[in-house]
């Protein structure tokens, strides 16, 4: 995407530095003379957000584990330490725990961007795989994470989502055995979840990093989903996209705020302030809030090996977005009626899904989460592959400079698009 | 564990999250009638607890719960700190000292008992919970979390309104509401030994008898010594024991929030002069 690099070393030691490892000029290239579209708009802005939410999440987690103790017999009561004992402990432990629900938020809102936009579509395949492999990792850190805290949902949920493994014909029990580390979750199990709950966010950031490389050699998708032609289609990174990227992360942490020091415990679950007791099953055994929808398909069919089997595959189907998608265009924005109306109904059945999640299988809950069910499937397995097949979008402009000076209403004829009255050429700023 | 087969184990766990099985108990959570609302002190942005309250709670939980329910968490030192009760240190050395400690071992291997310090955590009355239910025939919980840990689930659309409203007072609402709901006319089914209260969650009957009467409690500064009254300031003693730091945390929580309102102004206002050149 970038030319040559203008990034000029303006001290003696830049360019000391520059001449034997040029990483100044590297985030210069990538965070500076980035060239993004200029008609982003707020819905490209979770990256950036969910950039922060992983750097608090692993400070507060490296803080919280200097007085956390991983053992069954203490874990609970290292958390209540930490809440009434810890200088500003119930602000660390707060943020952690809020953190993941926030976290979830903006991945979620950042999926449906790149759902409704079209972003995971040729050539941004390896991007969006990536981007599903971080939702899998924060998955299994959330949970494991979740488990730490032993309390009575810790326990339980550990103890029902571990069971998912014992299923597996065969190999099941032995899977189980060794992911407990003995025969039921103790100990054993609350020692394995620490060690990977505290690995797995550096993976993450591992493939962060790949995820931002794959997005910076094929450069970002756009509403209109057409691709950067020409330069006057782009502005740099710096200073457009850093100040509205930080705009929109001063309105999410406005978000985190209220739910942190006002609503600290409204995500989470009263049954997880009672120690963990292997004696005494809860009446209602949930995850939290942000695994709710793909509870619910689990246990949409009476079978278990066909509930945990649908509920991998919910995840798994995403891997192979890119090739179900037979749509011409890229950008939902500019397809028919028929894929908007099946994509806000994939959306609320998302919801919808998740509230039924909440529900015991049971009574009329259990046909509407099977009709869920088969909806979220065939969104992906029936609709996207036929849709793209018959439909006829809508016409595209031959360029983003077109389509946003036709919005503004402007002339298209203004040379490289660069509207009259612009102070300064964004090309040339820097 | 011990007693589980990993198979038997399984089995019930997977009848629990994954089978067609209806909740067997017909005492599922959703069964017992919903709190009463109170309005509390610690409430909404401004919230912050009252201290008479508090203290008056205290008393409630002094001379009549603690004898069978213990508040393992709470250090002596917790009643003076601010944010709380804040009893004066000397109000607090003199609880302390009604108090003795288990301590030890000392230079003969011997465990021994002394007064409490200002450091130490309230003893329990039993010395664990199998001679609580032992002598009680239930488990009396501890009061260190309950009014975290009890919060009747909201449904459809209290918990959409709660996020505006801010409610999480279903913890106190729900203490309150128990402590005042026993049904004294109630007869007993043949064999049923509880006491019927329709606001338990965990059933119709409750191990505890009516814990609270009219007058059982000499306030000192002429509060109303009602049944009421000792319910309320015990379901706040309890959110404080509970969630110690609210105070601290609004009070951070308002500063934090009004700093990102002006700093996100500043920015936005920034980002419009930055793209003002570019049609976007």
């Amino acid at each position: 995407m970038a030319g040559p690099s203008t990034y000029v070393p303006k001290s003696g030691f830049e360019r000391w530095l520059d001449a034997r490892l040029p990483v100044v000029r590297m985030m210069h290239g990538q965070f500076i003379e980035f060239p993004i579209p200029r008609n982003l708009n707020y819905m490209y802005t979770f990256g950036g957000i969910l950039m922060i939410m992983l750097v608090s999440q692993i400070i507060t987690g490296i803080v919280l584990v200097m007085h956390y103790t991983p053992h069954a017999d203490m874990a609970f009561s290292s958390v209540e330490h930490i809440m009434r004992d810890v200088n500003y402990g119930w602000l660390l432990r707060y943020m952690h725990a809020v953190g993941a629900s926030m976290f979830f938020i903006a991945v979620y809102l950042h999926i449906f961007r790149g759902l409704y936009y079209g972003s995971y579509k040729e050539p941004r395949e390896v991007l969006w795989i990536l981007g599903v492999v971080i939702f899998l990792l924060m998955m299994a850190t959330a949970f494991m994470g979740y488990v730490l805290v032993w309390g009575q949902m810790s326990f339980w949920g550990a103890t029902v989502i571990t069971n998912f493994f014992s299923v597996f014909p065969i190999v099941g029990d032995t899977l189980v055995q060794w992911l407990w580390g003995g025969f039921a979750v103790d100990n054993p199990t609350l020692n394995r979840f620490f060690s990977l709950h505290y690995l797995l966010p550096f993976m993450i950031f591992g493939v962060v990093i790949l995820h931002v490389w794959a997005l910076h050699v094929t450069g970002q998708t756009n509403p209109t989903g057409v691709e950067v032609k020409q330069k006057s289609d782009t502005v740099p990174f710096t200073p457009y996209a850093t100040v509205k990227d930080l705009f929109a992360m001063v309105l999410f942490l406005l978000l985190f705020s209220y739910f942190l020091f006002f609503l600290p415990n409204y995500l989470g679950h009263a049954d997880n302030y009672i120690e963990a007791d292997p004696l005494v099953t809860p009446t209602h055994i949930v995850p939290e809030w942000y695994f709710l929808p793909f509870y619910a398909i689990l246990r949409a069919v009476p079978s278990a090996l066909g509930g945990v089997l649908l509920m991998f595959g919910s995840i798994a189907v995403l891997f192979f977005l890119p090739w179900l998608d037979t749509s011409k265009v890229r950008s939902g924005a500019f397809r028919s009626i028929w894929f908007k109306a099946a994509f806000w109904l994939f959306a609320i059945n998302a919801v919808w899904l998740g509230w039924l999640g909440s529900k015991p299988a049971e009574g009329w809950y259990v046909p509407a989460m099977q009709i869920g069910t088969i909806y979220y499937f065939a969104y992906f397995l029936i609709i996207l592959p036929v849709l793209g097949l018959f439909e006829t979008p809508k016409p595209l402009p031959n360029s983003i400079t077109e389509s946003v000076l036709k919005k503004n209403g402007g002339q298209i004829a203004s040379g490289a698009g660069q509207p009259a009255g612009a102070t300064s050429a964004p090309e040339t700023k820097g | 564990m011990a007693f589980f087969s990993s198979r038997s184990l399984k089995s019930l766990v997977i009848a629990a999250a994954v089978a067609l099985v209806p909740a067997g108990s017909a005492f599922a959570a959703g069964d017992s009638k919903p709190p009463r609302m109170q309005d509390w002190s610690f409430a909404g942005v401004f919230g912050t607890y009252d201290r008479a309250q508090l203290q008056r709670g205290y008393q409630v939980f002094a001379e009549n719960c603690s004898a069978c329910h213990a508040l393992s968490r709470i250090a002596f030192r917790n009643l003076m700190e601010p944010g709380g009760p804040e009893f004066s240190e000397a109000e607090v050395r003199a609880i302390a000292a009604n108090y003795f400690v288990m301590d030890g071992p000392d230079s003969f291997g011997d465990m021994f008992e002394r007064e409490a310090r200002l450091s130490d955590r309230f003893p329990p009355p039993f010395p664990n919970q199998e001679a609580a239910v032992a002598a009680m025939g239930a488990y009396p919980p501890d009061f260190s979390l309950l009014a975290k840990a009890r919060a009747p689930t909201r449904g459809f659309p209290g918990f959409v309104i709660d996020i505006f409203t801010q409610y999480q007072e279903n913890g106190p609402d729900y203490i309150y509401s128990l402590l005042t709901g026993y049904d004294e006319e109630h007869v007993n089914p043949e064999g049923e030994l509880g006491h019927y209260n329709p606001y338990f969650m965990a059933g119709e009957y409750i191990a505890m008898a009516p814990p609270l009467f009219d007058g059982m409690h000499v306030y000192q500064d002429g509060s109303p010594e009602t049944i009421d009254q000792y319910a309320r300031d015990v379901s706040a003693f309890m959110m404080w024991a509970a969630e110690p730091h609210l105070e601290q945390r609004k009070e951070m929580g308002f500063r934090v929030m009004a700093f990102l309102l002006i700093f996100g102004g500043l920015v936005y206002m920034t980002k419009r002069r930055v793209w003002s050149a570019v049609d976007h």
